[in-house]
């Protein structure tokens, strides 16, 4: 008989007019890792929240047992203390204290009020060697990278004496490198006997780790798949997530290449606050009417740093080199100057750069064309919404009206925000930083459609993406990035991902070597 | 991901029917949705009623009412700077001192050097968008936070004051310039209620009346509308219902305020400004998330340099007026007026992390700080404990509207 470590029975959770969660049913076996999986809004962060004291007890229906006994988590602290630690998609870590003051944070190793630094410190190295980091535990958090931050993150979880661990999105935004290594690190947890559940949208990390698959479906549990047993494919998994049959990942479409509408030549920039560090070095880019062209990179080769550079200098400092817009040259030192120049940059980071959460979508979607919406300065509000309605109805936004607030939509809602705020600016060239980011396998598939209609009118698309099968489903040409030279360009009719790997870290072998 | 599912989070899922009751059940729901808005009208009104028993009778009296708007105008007036300031996500801590500092230049314009009076007006606002741009240039192109500016304007301009005044006080000052701060319109008529007054009141009710209706029409048009129709006939009545009660008793006393078309016009043209106007859109834009709306295109740092030479102009309207009004140019004039104009501002529902707030909001956040000085003076109540309330009433109303808040938003 296996050894259930936790059961949750007949979940209900309701806000104010929806039933986030009904009935939802989950068994974890001790010692296993164990997939939840649905589309963006299914309840998968809900349940968690459930589970973790996030929501208290008595704030839902139904049971949730652990280790045998039923247990009432009124508090984060109370879920703590019985070994069940969340770790959130946005990382709670505080940028300007030391990777052992934020292990120990709120847990701080301390007599009589005085912290012991010495045994802080050495802690918290024996933890960082456990999660395999080498870096110095009095390190700041703002000076290491995104993937290391996560390790810490699992580093201050183990400090706690965890003995069920919860990942909401662990690798969301980790290149491949960071997120090989974090699930390696799962898989070891695992051996020394710390049940994870992990919740992901990357099928191909579930298939590769999780023992059994939990698949939730508008707040209700569909059905458990056991992954070790037999042939579970991911289309298998997409099936019951999205409860239908999804053809295929990758919408087709046959591409018209036209004229050469964008050329970057000699793009140099540097590191904004360490003005001698050189983040891109000669970069040279092309882009045609119609042609959707990919940017493979891992993380820190400076997909984003010469994105941002060439969009207005919103990062970096001492920018050299010459953009050429249909073989003219053009200046755009600032945002203004590049949009005004056709050109638009969907950031990788929503929710900090692209939107402003606390306003409605007609005014988000309006926000960096209210110029064509005003005479003398003077907004015209009926046109507005008409504009985002029409967006509304064409990109698919699914929100009462356009007077929702964008902070509430979904995560492939929001996008579809962004995106229709630079459609509605109508730039020639629009370059979308991880259009798909956070985005469940449906509205993915919606934001493909999205692109190749924006290349089927003309326009030059730039995608960066960290997932290779994303940009050999959708691009034309794909431009390898390795520590911010660009190393190869690669026609998708002789690209593969190994092909692409190797590009992607050339210049960081031959910089090693 | 958030964590509370609204229907439209769940994407596929069946969004439930919209609740069903009677138009009085739906109207109580509305207002929950909406307490922090209706909560400020009904909260002025309490208040407004309360003293109206406690002072039998003497609050709206209809000298007193003249008075009250006379005494709060230039809050009221600095408020609706400041509410764009903050929504901008910045403060302006120097409108005291700025008050002071125009205040005497006026005062050595028209006694000492003999300018007319309209003349010395006009360079005063000019005087004032400098002192703006003063501060506007350090905040937006030097990147220095506005509170150190603006703390730093503020005991700036408070000496400048004293240095262009030379340690004296100006007093008195021609009469058509006093009339912006404390006369009437001509008025018509010996007796009973002052017709022009009556006139004015009847056509900002109209004008209220026929705007309300048509904004409805037009978000029935775009489906935009939520406000259940029994709610927005309530405020609707009693919003004109206020407006009229207003005219008559200025009517029966003095008059129109000169000041209070001065203020009206500024109410009406802001908030124009702030919903209608691409600048307007863009300081909402900026205080919701600025690095957004830089990557947008947004010319943040223009933005935030007109706005505070919009406010260094504000500002200087309300040392005018309060100059006015007192008759009499001093360096200890305007001390203390931008805590109670961002009081005002708090009060009025606006967010201390920027981005929220309107000017409608401020005014009658204002209005209750006004109302509560005014209330508490006819009562007899001492200073130090009207200063003791009126903490208590802003902790309160930022407590109310954070709760409210959390209650509604579950993140």
């Amino acid at each position: 008989m296996a050894d259930t470590i936790l059961e949750m029975r007949g979940i209900t959770k309701t806000f104010p007019g929806v039933k986030a969660l009904q009935d939802v049913t989950l068994q974890v076996e001790r010692g296993t890792v164990h997939a939840i999986c649905g589309e963006n809004g299914a309840g998968k962060s809900t349940l968690m929240k459930v589970l973790s004291g996030v929501y208290p007890a008595g704030t839902f229906d139904g049971d949730i047992l652990l280790e045998g006994s039923p247990v009432e988590f009124r508090s984060i602290n109370d879920s703590e203390a019985a070994g069940v630690v969340i770790i959130h998609q946005e990382l709670a870590l505080s940028p300007y204290l030391s990777i052992a003051e934020n292990i120990y944070l709120g847990n701080e190793q301390a007599r009589g009020g005085i912290i012991d630094w010495n045994r802080t410190n050495l802690e918290a190295g024996k933890l960082l060697r456990r999660v395999g980091l080498k870096d110095n535990p009095i390190t700041k958090i703002v000076d290491i990278g995104v993937g290391k931050q996560q390790l810490v993150e699992i580093a201050k979880a183990l400090s706690k004496e965890v003995k069920l661990l919860i990942l909401d999105e662990p690798t969301a935004a980790l290149n491949d490198d960071d997120s090989a290594h974090l699930l390696d690190l799962i898989s070891q947890l695992r051996e020394e006997g710390i049940t994870s559940i992990i919740i992901s949208h990357k099928l191909n990390e579930i298939e590769a780790i999780a023992d059994k698959v939990t698949i939730i479906r508008d707040g209700r549990t569909i059905e458990t798949l056991d992954l070790k047993a037999g042939e579970v494919s991911e289309e298998r998994i997409i099936k019951g997530m999205v409860g239908r049959d999804l053809e295929s990942r990758y919408p087709d479409h046959e591409s018209h290449i036209g004229e050469e509408l964008l050329r970057i030549e000699d793009w140099n920039v540097f590191h904004p606050v360490d003005r001698s560090r050189q983040i891109v070095f000669d970069a040279n880019l092309v882009v045609r009417a119609g042609e959707i062209v990919g940017i493979a990179g891992l993380m820190g080769a400076g997909r984003t740093e010469l994105a941002m550079s060439v969009f207005g200098h919103s990062y970096g400092s001492n920018i050299s080199g010459h953009v050429y817009k249909r073989g003219r040259e053009i200046k755009v030192n600032t945002v203004a100057q590049a949009v005004d120049n056709g050109i638009a940059y969907a950031t990788e980071d929503r929710k900090r750069y692209g939107l402003n959460l606390i306003d409605d979508i007609k005014r988000n979607i309006s926000g960096s064309a209210l110029g064509k919406l005003a005479t003398w300065g003077v907004v015209n509000g009926n046109k507005e919404t008409t504009v985002a309605n029409e967006y509304r109805k064409s990109m698919n936004i699914k929100a009462p009206t356009v007077a929702a607030i964008t902070g509430k939509l979904s995560g492939g809602n929001q996008q579809k925000v962004v995106l229709s705020k630079w459609m509605y600016a109508d730039p020639d060239v629009l370059i979308l930083d991880e259009p798909t980011r956070g985005i469940d396998v449906g509205a993915k598939y919606e934001i493909y459609t999205i692109i190749n209609r924006l290349a089927d009118q003309g326009k030059g698309v730039i995608v960066i993406s960290s997932e290779l099968p994303e940009l050999l489903g959708i691009c034309d040409r794909i431009y390898t990035l390795s520590e911010g030279h660009i190393t190869a360009d690669v026609p998708r009719s002789e690209a593969t991902p190994e092909h692409l790997m190797q590009y992607m870290t050339t210049y960081r072998e031959t910089t090693e070597a | 991901m958030t964590s509370t599912l609204t229907p439209e989070q769940r994407g596929a899922a069946p969004v439930p029917p919209a609740p069903q009751g009677n138009p009085v059940a739906r109207a109580a729901r509305y207002l929950r949705s909406q307490l922090s808005q209706t909560g400020l009208f009904l909260a002025l009104i309490v208040i407004v009623l309360f003293f109206q028993i406690t002072t039998a009778g003497v609050t709206l009296q209809p000298d007193n009412v003249s008075n009250l708007i006379n005494q709060n105008s230039y809050i009221l007036i600095l408020a609706v700077g400041m509410v764009m300031v903050i929504i901008a996500g910045h403060i302006d801590l120097s409108v005291g001192s700025v008050v002071a500092f125009i205040g005497a230049v006026a005062g050595v314009m028209i006694t000492r050097w003999g300018l007319p009076w309209p003349l010395a007006i006009v360079l005063c606002l000019v005087l004032g968008a400098i002192v703006g741009a003063w501060q506007g240039f350090w905040v937006a192109y030097f990147g220095i936070p506005a509170f150190i500016v603006t703390l730093a304007g503020m005991l700036l301009f408070r000496g400048l004051a004293q240095v262009v005044l030379g340690g004296t006080q100006i007093s008195p000052f021609p009469d058509g310039f006093r009339a912006i701060g404390s006369g009437f319109l001509p008025a018509f008529g010996t007796t009973g209620y002052e017709p022009l007054t009556m006139i004015l009141g009847t056509l900002a009710s109209l004008a209220i009346i026929g705007t309300q209706l048509r904004q409805r029409r037009v978000r029935k048009k775009y489906d935009l509308e939520d406000e259940p129709l029994v709610w927005f006939l309530v405020k609707l009545v009693f919003t004109v219902a206020l407006v009229m009660l207003v005219t008559v008793l200025l009517a029966s006393y003095n008059g129109t305020p000169i000041v209070l078309l001065i203020l009206g016009a500024l109410v009406v043209i802001y908030t124009l400004v702030m919903g209608r106007t691409v600048f307007g859109r863009h300081i909402y834009a900026i205080g919701g998330n600025l690095a957004a709306a830089q990557l947008s295109g947004v010319k943040t740092k223009r933005t935030t340099f007109l706005l505070f030479v919009n406010m260094g102009v504000i500002a200087a309207l309300g040392g005018l007026v309060f100059t006015a009004q007192l008759n009499l140019a001093s360096p200890v004039n305007g001390n203390g007026f931008e805590l109670d104009a961002i009081s005002a501002v708090f009060i009025g529902g606006a967010a201390v992390t920027g981005g929220i707030g309107t000017v409608p909001g401020a005014i009658i956040g204002g209005l209750i700080i006004g109302i509560l000085n005014n209330g508490m003076s006819i009562l007899n109540v001492g200073i130090d404990v009207q200063q003791v309330i009126k903490g208590l009433v802003l902790l309160a109303a930022v407590a109310f509207d954070i709760y409210n808040k959390r209650r509604s938003g579950g993140r």
